[in-house]
């Protein structure tokens, strides 16, 4: 059977997948539209399975189909939908083009079962309690995410920056550069050993990481066992030369025992391209009848210690260091509490809570859900949305925050709400964001210029989009602001434009649970012109 | 354009200007317009935008009076906020447009529009409406959001403002036209000509930490003044300015200033609002600081109703 266009599919399919879902992260421009997020995102395993629940509707299942495709087909979610698998492909290939074709070869490995089940069983355990920290870590979709977050982007807003003022002189705005704001380097620290991690891994491994770090993978590989389709010797036709083996990341094949752990297989189809007498077939099971008929061959017992060598150096290390790493993050876990008055004497800015987005409901909900996959960061075209380094505790480092030193929450945008794919931040009309009460104003009355040089400012008032915040009559021609707690939703324009530094004189506390706040009055207004027809000069 | 260019420019301007003006008393002896006997304001009531415009600016001598075969334009609408135009936070897209027209109808080699925003400026440029008409014009957009596009400048008659960076466009560029909205604003009392500046320059916050009005007289005795001014008060913000609330905040007036001098363009504007100009504290400083003229009476104004 001529099965060689199965590769081609998976590769055309898997590089439109992380082409798309790249562009989602890297969008720095905010040019695709909203709609298309949710679309691209349905099938990332996690999100989806996280949204089922913070959605609670049926029309979230793109875990489901997952899962089915899993049960039809093996994990071709690991080598096409899955962005850091695909990642890691392309580094992989790009590696081994600079390598030997003998040192490019991928050898059969026994499985690291005792890593990655326990793995999946801590997370798996750790859910089912409601902790979302370890698929936070651990979700190959979010820490794709970060890489691109963290490290592509600002590689290419760097980029646009270097070429932007140089197109305007010769008075070309097409290219205009974008702010880069700074982010505390311990966000840096769990995206940087993931990436390391992967890089090593797919450069010296295949698939390594995604049969023993990933969760994802050592689910779907248990549902593998039992997939409709499957790789399979043709014990007669194989003549033990180990090509496949030599193509295969997920070093699942067993040519000595031929046999092929579907636990670790990614489906990538390469054994079938690479098997040059057509010794191996991916079949439904019914094909398969004469299964027990095969026997090992001993002669190539030998084979395998040639091509394999039996000591590896580097195993021991990678193991213990992903157990400690393990250990240390589960420490981390157990202190997730968001941060209560965290420097209560040395800034009078007095905030008992950090600021979530609107549609994140409360910070209990938004922190249980939201796997910092940062794309809400990304998204949001005013900035506000920076990742968390305290603010929710050591455990909620990277989870997003509204960082009004940064930004304010533009009143019409809604862009955080539609994009975010677990439901941390739930889908918002304009409407209904415009009355979400995310935290409240308040005025630092000995901060403000007006009081201080008693001379007129007003820059919080001339943000606010409801007038919560607005000026009323203090000293002769001076106004100073007060602040309408009824009417505040709480978007950090006033604190954003405040002038005084260090302190603002006026600052947004979070609500630990979102408020509704109500509409702004109106009233009807006169024209001064509409007595005369004349000029008034 | 040089800065040493742009004095001798600016020097030989105000001289043909001067005498221009010392003519000026002799305009009763020549019949029907000429150039001695243009407005030095045309205020125009009850038109579209843009058919107001034609009619102040056909007052004012035409464009061709402002703008020369060849030149680099910059217009300075107000685009500081992300809201519908109907809203009246931002200047009329219509308005703009027109201007835009205009300009290259009297032979303008390039119309460039910018604003330093405060809401975040891809969205304002695009929702105010302004980015799509100024480009069916021919107009080019141009950027504010990077310190890198402003440089500094002294101000030789500033009181608490000596320094400040300005857009490299209003320096660069051979004409410099402001287009304000008439509306209300909270610390301000009102924005029109003089307080759409903020949104030339880079550092807002120093203003507002540095005695606002004093700063906006400030700026306004700045030598590179905008050659011609056009107050938009088609609609008009009567309260909840500069952003506004909704829609109820906004009255329509269909009115419109054009006229070269920012003093007496906020007074007469101010007038249209409802408010004595003299009450508003940077409109008496920018007079007091000889920026302008407050005092409407002493201005030759071509009154348009359509």
């Amino acid at each position: 059977m001529n099965v060689h266009w199965l590769k081609k599919l998976r590769v055309v399919v898997s590089l439109f997948f992380l082409i798309l879902t790249s562009l989602l992260f890297l969008d720095y421009r905010k040019m695709i539209p909203e709609s298309l997020f949710s679309t691209v995102l349905s099938l990332q395993f996690v999100p989806s399975f996280l949204k089922f629940f913070t959605v609670l509707k049926i029309t979230v299942f793109g875990f489901i189909v997952v899962i089915v495709l899993t049960l039809l087909f093996g994990r071709i979610y690991c080598s096409t939908i899955c962005p850091l698998g695909v990642l890691q492909d392309v580094v992989a290939y790009i590696s081994r083009k600079f390598k030997s074709r003998r040192k490019g070869r991928y050898h059969y490995q026994k499985a690291k079962n005792i890593l990655r089940y326990t793995i999946l069983g801590i997370t798996a355990v750790a859910l089912v309690f409601g902790s979302t920290y370890l698929l936070l870590l651990l979700d190959p979709y979010s820490n794709f995410g970060r890489i691109m977050t963290y490290f592509v982007k600002p590689l290419l807003v760097w980029v646009n920056n270097l070429f932007s003022p140089l197109l305007a002189r010769i008075n070309v705005y097409y290219l205009y550069p974008v702010d880069l704001k700074p982010i505390k380097a311990a966000v840096y620290i769990v995206p940087v050993i993931i990436l390391g991690l992967v890089l090593w891994l797919s450069v010296t491994r295949g698939r390594l990481y995604c049969n023993t770090v990933c969760p994802v993978g050592a689910f779907l590989g248990l549902l593998s066992k039992f997939s409709l389709f499957k790789f399979r010797f043709d014990t007669q036709a194989c003549t033990g030369c180990h090509l496949c083996e030599f193509s295969c990341k997920s070093s699942c094949l067993d040519v000595v025992n031929m046999t092929v752990d579907e636990t670790r297989c990614v489906t990538c189809f390469d054994c079938l391209t690479s098997c040059k007498l057509g010794a191996m077939s991916y079949t439904t099971r019914k094909a398969l009848k004469t299964d027990s008929v095969i026997k090992p061959v001993k002669v190539r017992e030998s084979n395998r210690k040639m091509f394999n060598g039996d000591h590896d150096p580097g195993k021991r290390v990678f193991i213990l260091g992903s157990l400690a790493f393990l250990a240390g993050i589960t420490g981390i876990s157990k202190a997730k509490e968001y941060v209560k008055n965290a420097k209560p004497t040395t800034i009078p800015e007095k905030k008992n809570f950090p600021v979530t987005p609107p549609g994140s409901l409360s910070i209990r909900h938004f922190t249980d859900y939201c796997t910092a996959c940062s794309l809400c960061i990304d998204a949001c075209p005013t900035d506000v949305l920076q990742p968390a380094f305290m603010q929710y505790g050591l455990a909620g480092i990277m989870q997003p925050t509204m960082d009004y030193h940064s930004g304010y929450c533009n009143y019409d945008c809604v862009r955080c709400t539609e994009v975010c794919p677990t439901g941390a931040i739930l889908p918002l009309k304009k409407e209904a964001k415009q009355t979400v009460q995310t935290g409240l104003a308040h005025f630092v009355k000995e901060n403000c210029v007006v009081y201080t040089d008693e001379t007129n400012c007003g820059a919080c008032a001339e943000h606010c989009p409801t007038k919560a915040v607005h000026m009323v009559p203090y000293k002769e021609d001076l106004v100073i602001p007060e602040t309408n707690d009824d009417i505040c939703i709480g978007c950090g324009a006033c604190e954003h434009v405040c002038p005084t530094t260090p302190f603002k004189a006026i600052y947004v506390d979070g609500n630990e649970i979102h408020n509704l706040a109500e509409k702004p009055k109106e009233e009807k207004l006169e024209n001064p012109l509409e007595k005369t027809e004349d000029f008034p000069f | 354009m040089k800065r040493r260019d742009f004095f001798l420019k600016s020097a030989g301007v105000g001289l043909g200007l001067g005498a221009v003006m010392s003519l000026g008393s002799y305009k009763t002896l020549t019949a029907g317009p000429s150039a001695f006997a243009l407005p030095d304001m045309a205020a125009v009531r009850g038109g579209e935008p843009d058919v107001m415009f034609d009619r102040a600016i056909a007052a004012m001598g035409g464009m061709e009076h402002f703008v020369k075969k060849g030149q680099k334009v910059v217009v300075k609408p107000n685009i500081g906020w992300d809201v519908p135009p109907e809203r009246a936070a931002t200047t009329n897209p219509l308005l703009i447009k027109r201007i835009v027209q205009h300009c290259y109808q009297a032979g303008a080699k390039e119309v460039l529009v910018f604003d330093n925003t405060c809401d975040t400026w891809t969205k304002c440029y695009k929702d105010s409406g302004i980015e799509k008409y100024v480009k069916s014009a021919r107009g080019k957009m141009v950027p504010g959001n990077t310190e890198g596009y402003y440089q500094e400048i002294e101000l030789a008659r500033g009181k608490r403002l000596k320094k400040v960076k300005v857009h490299e466009l209003v320096l660069d560029s051979d004409v410099f036209i402001n287009v304000p909205i008439l509306k209300s604003h909270d610390a301000a009392k009102l924005t029109i000509s003089m307080k759409n500046l903020m949104g030339v320059i880079w550092d807002r916050r120093y203003w507002h930490r540095n005695d606002l009005n004093q700063c906006i007289a400030d700026y306004a005795t700045y030598s590179r003044k905008p050659d011609l001014v056009v107050v938009d008060a088609y609609n008009v913000m009567m309260k909840n300015g500069p952003r506004g609330v909704s829609k109820s905040d906004v009255v329509k007036m269909k009115a419109q200033i054009v006229t070269t001098d920012m003093v007496a363009a906020d007074a007469a504007a101010a007038k249209i609002f409802g408010v004595d100009p003299a009450s508003i504290r940077y409109i008496r400083l920018a007079h007091e600081m000889h920026a302008g003229n407050i005092d409407l009476s002493k201005l030759n104004i071509s009154r348009i109703k359509i």
